[in-house]
């Protein structure tokens, strides 16, 4: 029913980001509402693979925030990982050549030094971790944190979870204007209501610059397109989540923009996915052949097996990322009262939960466990 | 003229009409199961008929999962019951 | 893919059914090359399914069969284009992606069973007809899964296609006029029917007279089918359902059972002992593909959502035209008028001829008579009564009538999309084709709110339109050359 809300913290956006902080703000204390335009989990959280991962990143704070997030899945969210099937399958990286192998035990190495648990696998360990992978690979990296979640399980939870803490979720409510009289926000409008409140975060994702402008500011996030396949459904083949140290150029494509790397696993349901293309072509919502043809030919490269499986489903999501693909996180100096919690390019739901921790802990004025200054609304080299 | 031919299910040897389908002659035999489900274990044989909701899946001379409902029946054919336990 | 784009076909027609068929055969007498393909072996459809081979005494099994006559017709107007080089036609191949750039339109197909050849490469078209088809729509009812039990549809595809009774001892249930002809076939064929239950009430159709009126042909059909299921002694029973579906490893028995005037089931029932059950509820129209192309849609009065045409059945997309159940459920007659129609349109005819004139006066008919159907024979307002706990909603994933319940009571699922990611509701190989009505009408009646039209386009939307090896996938695109 239409009627004004008056609350601490409103959230922008109701996918895995916007759950995890409105959960986290409500467990502490702050009287929380959640606004969608659509339905929640409806965006790029329910169109990706659900990865929890760590050994997809360099050192840096990107990585420091995955193995926050780490932390906070097996730790403050452990007795709820059943409702979003958390499962800690490890990842196996693999190297097709010799040069990828070096760069591959580099980038363990310096993983290794921040403290991330990765075994190196020779090219005889790799049947023993997953029997159907092609013969002749150079070798790989073992990666026993890497993880995965079910993604609209884990929003629909953490609302769940969130509204028992009192907070309040409203779907298909679009942020129609963000008040900020006197330079300072008060709250947002929807086509039915005010939301009056003195904080207000930007969880839209792949659409937090839109909201950023009703705001006033400037905040670089756009769409990158991902195509994700899924197999029938098969007796148990591959056991971890499972992918192709390179990054396959885009040689033969007319489409330049395309890219791909083979990732493959299996999931509880039996059928196995298998994602993911990069392409920067816009909201971009038809079907690609091309896309579909990379994906297939990249997990034969991997898994020759699969030749006669048949791809059952085929879906696409727009991955938010920043020109210098760190997310953005925390208080924005420019306008008093904004935040942001967004921009986490493909990583949205491994780093959901360390996001919407650290949300919390900054909105109730708590140190951050991390520090946020390298995920600065207003950091440099990121807008003009 | 000569239209039966014969097939193998599990290890029966069925009669069937050249006419017709691996599906239609299990069930013209009074075989009306050939599938468990992965979930709950429950027996599956025909049900939409028109090759659209899978039901009906049967591993064919050693190929699982051909739709048993659309693959005409061919001399000698060995089908084997499609379960999760193999 | 830098390749020169190659001439292709003029058209391409998928699915050959009543509209398809008549699409194509339109095309190619106006001198088009026209690719024609089809996922079944024999043209026809669901419509005319018939055998492959002549049954014993000679002739083939079409006697009596409603506008058996035009199929026969097309099937031949359709051989003697194919002898010209004139017509491809392609049996066998499942389309599974539509694709449109500047040059037209690329088909990707796929082997509907193992023994088929696959095309060398995708095909180009410059337009491209739509003519899909559709399936049995389906409520789930508690014990529907047994084997035994069938789509009505899918009981006479066997006894059309292959003579093959599925059962000795049948009932019939459902709404609609289709129930009429499966009884009629069953009985015809030896079973033992021992009722065709109709959910809807017998004065349902009196509110429509004269849109019935204006189409003879059917209530000819109609009486005809009736006067079989007299010969049979086949007692037709109306406000009646099967509320449920008893055995253990198959079929032993349903539970009959009347519904009040509101469409509610009336407590208990009367067992009654069958080994058959075949159940329809009405149809659903194939739009995947339409929707691939990104095509305008509408909700029909049946609440199917079904592909926008205007008066020569061009869509929104350019180049693009849909026939037959995909612009709405209404039978093949309707098909023909709208394929031929669709066929003339797609080959660059004059549509503003006294012929085309005449087509659409049988379409306006054609339709306001399927309108009048739909609307005597809803989807009993009550039926999720009949639902318990543990009734299997989705057949592929074995997901539970209270498994979507929670989804909406504990996880503030509000819409069939939010439902299916929560549950895997239409997440398996049939890809919702059997459950999406019933998710949509379940949760719409869980939230009291009807599915908007962007919800069953997001729920009817999929991008492989049917299962492709990876192999196949992962084939460079070359382009299927042209005749």
């Amino acid at each position: 029913m239409t009627g004004d809300v008056t609350c601490e913290v409103a959230v922008v956006g109701a996918g895995a980001v916007g759950a995890a902080t409105a959960y986290f703000a409500a467990r502490a204390g702050l009287r929380v509402v959640v606004l969608d335009r659509g339905a929640p989990g409806g965006g790029t959280s329910s169109a990706g693979e659900g990865n929890v991962l760590v050994s997809d990143k360099d050192t840096g704070p990107e990585l420091d925030l995955a193995r926050y997030s780490q932390r906070v899945w097996r730790e403050d969210l452990a007795e709820h990982g059943h409702h979003w099937e958390f499962e800690a399958k490890g990842g196996v990286v693999v190297a097709a050549s010799g040069r990828s192998l070096a760069d591959l035990r580099a980038l363990a190495a310096r993983q290794r030094a921040a403290g991330v648990a990765v075994e190196d696998a020779g090219p005889d360990d790799l049947p023993g971790l997953e029997p159907e992978l092609r013969p002749g690979l150079a070798g790989g990296a073992y990666y026993p944190e890497d993880a995965q979640v079910q993604p609209a399980l884990l929003v629909a939870h953490l609302l769940r979870l969130a509204r028992a803490h009192g907070a309040r979720v409203l779907p298909h409510e679009p942020v129609t204007a963000v008040r900020a009289p006197g330079g300072r926000v008060t709250g947002v409008r929807t086509p039915r209501r005010r939301v009056h409140a003195p904080a207000v975060v930007n969880a839209a994702g792949t659409w937090a610059g839109e909201v950023a402008a009703l705001a006033g500011v400037e905040v670089p996030v756009l769409p990158r397109r991902g195509f994700v396949l899924v197999t029938e459904p098969l007796p148990p083949l591959i056991r971890h989540k499972v992918y192709a140290a390179e990054y396959v150029g885009d040689v033969g494509s007319s489409d330049a923009a395309l890219q791909s790397s083979p990732v493959v696993e299996g999931t509880p349901a039996g059928t196995v996915l298998i994602g993911s293309t990069r392409e920067r072509v816009g909201f971009d919502r038809r079907p690609s052949r091309a896309a579909l043809a990379r994906l297939a030919r990249g997990a034969l490269e991997l898994f020759p097996a699969l030749a006669q499986v048949r791809a059952i489903r085929a879906y696409h999501g727009f991955r938010p990322y920043c020109p210098d693909h760190l997310p953005v996180l925390g208080p924005d100096p420019r306008l008093p009262g904004l935040w942001h919690a967004g921009g986490h390019e493909g990583a949205g739901i491994g780093l959901s939960a360390g996001t919407g921790l650290l949300l919390a802990q900054a909105l109730t004025g708590a140190p951050t466990a991390l520090d946020l200054a390298p995920f600065a609304p207003d950091r440099k080299g990121l807008v003009a | 003229m000569s239209d039966t031919v014969r097939i193998f299910f599990e290890d029966r040897e069925l009669t069937a009409r050249a006419d017709q389908s691996v599906g239609g002659a299990l069930v013209g035999n009074g075989i009306t199961a050939w599938r468990t489900t992965r979930g709950e274990g429950r027996p599956r044989g025909l049900f939409c008929g028109i090759g659209m909701c899978f039901d009906c899946l049967i591993t064919v001379d050693g190929r699982p999962g051909q739709r048993a409902c659309l693959v005409p029946v061919r001399d000698g054919m060995r089908l084997t019951a499609s379960t999760w336990e193999d | 893919m830098n390749a020169p784009p190659e001439p292709g076909y003029d058209v391409a027609v998928v699915g050959a059914g009543p509209a398809g068929l008549a699409a194509a055969v339109t095309a190619a007498a106006r001198g088009r090359a026209v690719l024609l393909l089809d996922a079944a072996d024999r043209p026809g459809g669901q419509f005319w399914r018939h055998p492959p081979t002549p049954p014993d005494g000679g002739g083939e099994d079409g006697h009596g069969r409603s506008g058996w006559g035009t199929f026969t017709a097309l099937r031949r107007a359709l051989r003697d284009h194919a002898g010209r080089g004139r017509l491809a036609y392609r049996p066998g191949q499942q389309v599974w992606l539509v694709t449109r750039d500047e040059d037209g339109f690329l088909i990707e197909t796929t082997p509907t069973h193992d023994g088929v050849e696959p095309l060398p490469g995708p095909a180009r078209a410059r337009r491209l007809v739509l003519a899909p088809g559709g399936g049995d729509r389906h409520l789930p009812v508690p014990g529907w899964t047994l084997p035994g039990v069938m789509a009505a549809g899918g009981a006479q595809a066997l006894l059309k296609g292959q003579r093959t009774l599925a059962g000795r001892r049948a009932v019939v249930a459902g709404t609609g006029p289709f129930l009429l002809p499966v009884a009629a076939g069953l009985a015809e064929a030896g079973a033992e029917v021992v009722g065709v239950w109709e959910a809807g009430s017998p004065l349902a159709w009196t509110r429509h007279l004269p849109a019935v009126a204006r189409v003879p042909a059917k209530l000819a059909e109609g009486a005809g089918y009736a006067a079989a299921l007299a010969r049979h002694r086949v007692p037709y029973r109306t406000r009646t359902v099967v509320s449920a579906v008893l055995g253990e490893d198959r079929v032993r028995a349903v539970r009959r059972t009347s519904l009040d005037a509101t469409g509610t089931p009336r407590p208990g029932g009367t067992e009654v002992p069958v080994d058959l059950v075949a159940l329809g509820w009405g149809f659903t129209p194939s739009l995947e593909l339409p929707l691939q192309l990104g095509a305008a849609t509408r909700v029909d009065a049946d609440g199917s959502l079904v592909a926008a045409v205007d008066a020569d059945q061009r869509t929104d997309v350019p180049g693009l035209y849909a026939a037959g159940e995909a612009t709405g459920v209404g039978g093949a007659a309707l098909g023909v008028a709208e394929g031929t129609l669709a066929g003339l349109a797609a080959a660059g005819a004059a549509t503003d001829t006294a012929p085309a004139r005449r087509l659409r006066a049988t379409i306006r008919a054609h339709r306001a008579f399927a309108r009048a159907m739909h609307l005597a024979h809803p989807v009993p307002a009550g039926w999720t009564r009949w639902l318990t706990d543990d009734t299997v909603v989705c057949r592929c994933e074995e997901v539970k009538c209270a498994a979507v319940r929670a989804a909406h009571d504990e996880l503030a699922a509000g819409d069939a999309r939010t439902v299916k990611m929560l549950t895997r509701t239409g997440m398996g190989w049939c890809q919702g084709r059997m459950c999406g009505f019933a998710t949509a009408a379940l949760t719409a009646e869980l939230t009291g709110h009807r599915p908007a039209e962007a919800e069953l386009r997001s729920t009817a939307s999929r991008p492989l339109a049917a299962p492709v090896p990876l192999c196949e996938l992962a084939r460079e695109a070359r382009l299927f050359p042209s005749t």
